[in-house]
């Protein structure tokens, strides 16, 4: 422990000249922020740079990561034919691993750092609201969250610069309870939920209307992969019908335990949970290979979609995004998350369009609330963003797998949070087709 | 003068209390002089250091192994949290670190008794349990805790006569984030002097004398179960300075940020630094910190896709730390420290009147 320092005092005299030196320095340096503070980050002439966090790494990453690879391949797309009024869009992608400390420390890096113009779809509920208030306070707009909490949206006051993009939970929560109110009327319902945003808004979805047809309830927590003991609790109560609210990964632990104890009720798994390719390959993973992990394995499962998917081929819009994705995507195949994160890219692109060329923070927010009902787009039912509300996606339709494919068993229906009356969707929006270039003008 | 500077360096304590001063002005200089975002890396830096340096006494002093010193940092944070609810709250932030040592104090008291009855795998063992429980606890009350989405900290506006006396020194206002990475960093020259003085003194003896031989401690005279206590309360008293810095920095406290691997990734820091030694803790949280960054951005400069880059970032962790454990087995402190004492011995058997007081 006996560490000698010599010629401490020089050491001493430098540092202090240095202090010196900073202190002098620092009443030129000043001076400059004024000019800057007229320019809004991230944007030049020529570019305009956003930034997103995602799970790259860790348990969250299969599936979530490939949402950007999607979004990026379309800005390419896009900054092929010109960029939007003249701006190439620099998109940087950040890793968080799904820890929101770790969003908190990559969110500052792009907004200091990298002096992003917005952040976009930046992915997950806890993650990104580990960040909102941060990013309100400095005035970044936070677009499209990748999540389908109400706070997104429900709360434009205290978060002006904070927009949803999915349906949220409590939207499609009601939708479901709704079909299943007038459709299995007889059905002893047990509900399957994750334990936090999204069980909670989406209970309080289902039970404005089938609350007397609840038998059971189990929730689990995430990160917990044993759900053996809710499964069981289901069984125990004889439910005959199980709506689950849950990520990819409980469908497939969830099917797993059912498929051991021998539990056949009907599933209905939200659409969060219910990508038939991600849970085959977990099914398969879960249970080293026991269970063929083939896109059959959700066989009769019923599921909601509120923007196409690659199970089908023909719509115009997965034609325009296998192109997309041919001609600029990454190694790999199309899948229903990049197609995902393509859609929010698409909606993102007709923002800035929208906003016009002397891109600000503000006016990019304005545009959204002044027009965004209105966009033509990939998703079923329209946007709901206006100056109360900057909640996203309005409704979707319910479907049965079949072979990996959905076959609707409704129209689109579209609903808002609370008392909102659910209607079927008379905007046209589920039968309109891309722009002949595929980039979105207004 | 020169007879002044002998006698400072002969007191443990001046020795430690310039070093501190040394350290304050390098931590001003450098502050002052680079962007906001890297005063964020900063702060980061200085409360995974200020956990390490906790740990590295415990480990490396006493020979205690702990896995669960995240969650004592949890306790730290949550406690910071909890003070720290609105904008309104007006404890100043030394209290709010008072307050969250005291309860990690009292924490690490009630572990550490229960630790002082077990040895290697299965003290591993036990505060492994810790790590592996207490973020349970924050999902268990939902209410008061904040559940998955954890607690948010509203840091309270920087008091005037900070910003005072930050403009009159640096002549620069003082942005939020460099008045983090100064909260952080004085902290840190807190702690650290005063486990280097701990360490120093009679208390790091004995804690010395419990690892390298009970039995010899133990007719020495020192009660063995007071020393190994003792050393586990100092240690989470530090971790729960660093889980108030944390939460001030990251401005939330989520169980996810309190997982295993945060207590691992103290562990790896010590380890890469050199067991036992503060500034190697230091340079383990610096390397912690800014290596994962840094090789991200090479990656990505590189031509690397995000994914690709985000990946190679923990394997270039792992092989760092393979070549530390494989090239320098006393971590980097440690290394450094046995080639200058070698060649201090080579120097000294060649001129031997010439080395007076250079080694220890």
């Amino acid at each position: 422990m006996t560490r000698h320092i010599r010629g401490g005092g020089p050491l001493v005299a430098t540092l202090a000249a240095t202090l010196a030196l900073t202190a002098c320095g620092a009443g030129g340096r000043d001076s400059s922020d004024g000019e800057a503070a007229a320019d809004t980050p991230g944007v030049t002439d020529d570019t305009v740079t956003i930034g997103g966090t995602f799970p790259l790494t860790g348990v969250a990453a299969p599936g979530y990561s490939e949402i950007p690879t999607g979004a990026q391949a379309y800005f390419d797309y896009v900054n092929e034919q010109g960029g939007v009024h003249g701006r190439q869009i620099d998109y940087i992608v950040k890793d968080d691993g799904y820890n929101p400390t770790t969003t908190s420390t990559v969110t500052n890096e792009l907004v200091l750092k990298d002096e992003v113009f917005a952040t976009v779809g930046s992915l997950g509920t806890p993650t990104q609201a580990s960040v909102a208030d941060y990013l309100n306070d400095e005035g970044v707009p936070q677009m499209m969250v990748s999540s389908g909490s109400l706070q997104w949206g429900d709360d434009v006051e205290n978060r002006p610069m904070t927009f949803g993009w999915q349906p949220d939970y409590e939207s499609e929560g009601k939708i479901i309870g709704q079909w299943v109110a007038e459709n299995m009327p007889d059905a002893k319902v047990g509900l399957f939920l994750q334990d936090d945003d999204l069980g909670e808004d989406a209970e309080k979805g289902v039970r404005q209307y089938v609350d007397d047809q609840i038998v059971a309830v189990e929730r689990y927590t995430s990160g917990n992969t044993d759900v053996a003991p809710q499964v069981s609790g289901l069984q125990a109560k004889k439910a005959d019908l199980v709506l689950a609210f849950n990520t990819p990964s409980y469908t497939a632990l969830s099917q797993l335990v059912a498929l051991k104890t021998g539990y056949k009720p009907q599933w209905f798994y939200a659409n969060i949970g219910s990508d038939p390719a991600l849970v085959g390959s977990l099914l398969e993973r879960f249970s080293e290979g026991a269970v063929d992990g083939d896109s059959t394995a959700l066989d009769g499962v019923m599921t909601t979609e509120y923007i196409p998917g690659v199970d089908n081929p023909e719509d115009p819009w997965v034609q325009l995004w296998q192109k997309v994705w041919d001609e600029h995507g990454e190694d790999g195949e199309l899948t229903n998350y990049r197609i995902y994160g393509m859609s929010q890219a698409y909606a993102f692109v007709q923002a800035l369009d929208a906003a016009g060329e002397d891109l600000t923070r503000e006016g990019l927010v304005e545009a959204v609330e002044e027009g965004g009902t209105d966009w033509d787009g990939p998703q079923l039912a329209p946007f709901r963003y206006s100056a109360d509300s900057h909640m996203g996606i309005s409704g979707m339709r319910i479907l049965e797998l079949e072979g990996g494919k959905g076959k609707p068993l409704t129209d689109v229906l579209v609903t808002d949070i609370g008392d909102a009356e659910i209607t079927t969707d008379d905007s046209g929006s589920a039968d309109d087709a891309p722009p002949e270039n595929g980039v979105p003008t207004s | 003068m020169r007879d002044r500077i002998t006698a400072v360096r002969r007191n443990v304590l001046a020795r430690h209390l310039f070093l501190a001063l040394v350290g304050l002005l390098v931590v001003v200089v450098v502050v002052e002089s680079i962007s906001d975002y890297r005063n964020t890396q900063l702060a980061s830096m200085a409360y995974l250091g200020i956990a390490a340096g906790g740990l590295t006494v415990l480990t490396g002093t006493n020979g205690q192994l702990s896995l669960g010193h995240g969650a004592l940092m949890a306790i730290g944070a949550y406690t910071s949290a909890l003070l720290l609810p609105d904008s309104d709250s007006s404890l100043p932030l030394s209290l709010v670190i008072l307050a969250a040592v005291a309860v990690t104090l009292v924490v690490g008291a009630a572990v550490g008794l229960a630790a002082a009855r077990l040895h290697g795998p299965y003290l591993a063992g036990a505060t492994l349990a810790l790590a592996v429980a207490v973020p349970g606890i924050a999902l268990y009350f939902k209410e008061t805790l904040g559940g998955e989405q954890g607690l948010r900290v509203v840091m309270p506006d920087i008091p005037v006569w900070v910003l005072d006396l930050a403009f009159f020194v640096t002549g620069q206002d003082l942005s939020r984030s460099r008045y983090t990475a100064y909260v952080g960093w004085l902290t840190l020259i807190v702690v650290f002097v005063l486990l280097a003085n701990l360490s120093a003194g009679r208390t790091g003896r004995r804690w010395r004398a419990v690892r390298d031989d009970e039995v010899s401690a133990e007719l020495a005279g020192i009660d063995l179960g007071r020393a190994r206590v003792s050393a586990f309360m100092v240690s989470a008293a530090a971790a729960g300075a660093a889980g108030a810095i944390l939460a001030f920095t990251v401005k939330l406290a989520a169980p996810s940020a309190f997982t295993l691997t945060l207590s691992l990734t103290l562990l790896a820091a010590i380890v890469l630094g050199g067991l036992g030694s503060l500034a190697g803790a230091l340079i383990g949280a610096a390397l912690l910190t800014f290596l994962p960054s840094v090789v991200t951005d090479v990656g990505r400069s590189a031509g690397l896709s995000d994914i690709q880059a985000a990946e190679l970032a923990p394997l270039v962790y792992g092989l760092v730390m393979v070549a530390v454990i494989l090239l320098a087995p006393a971590g980097i402190v440690g290394s450094l420290r046995g080639a200058v004492q070698r060649s201090a011995t080579t120097r000294r058997t060649t001129s031997p009147t010439t080395t007076k007081g250079t080694a220890s």
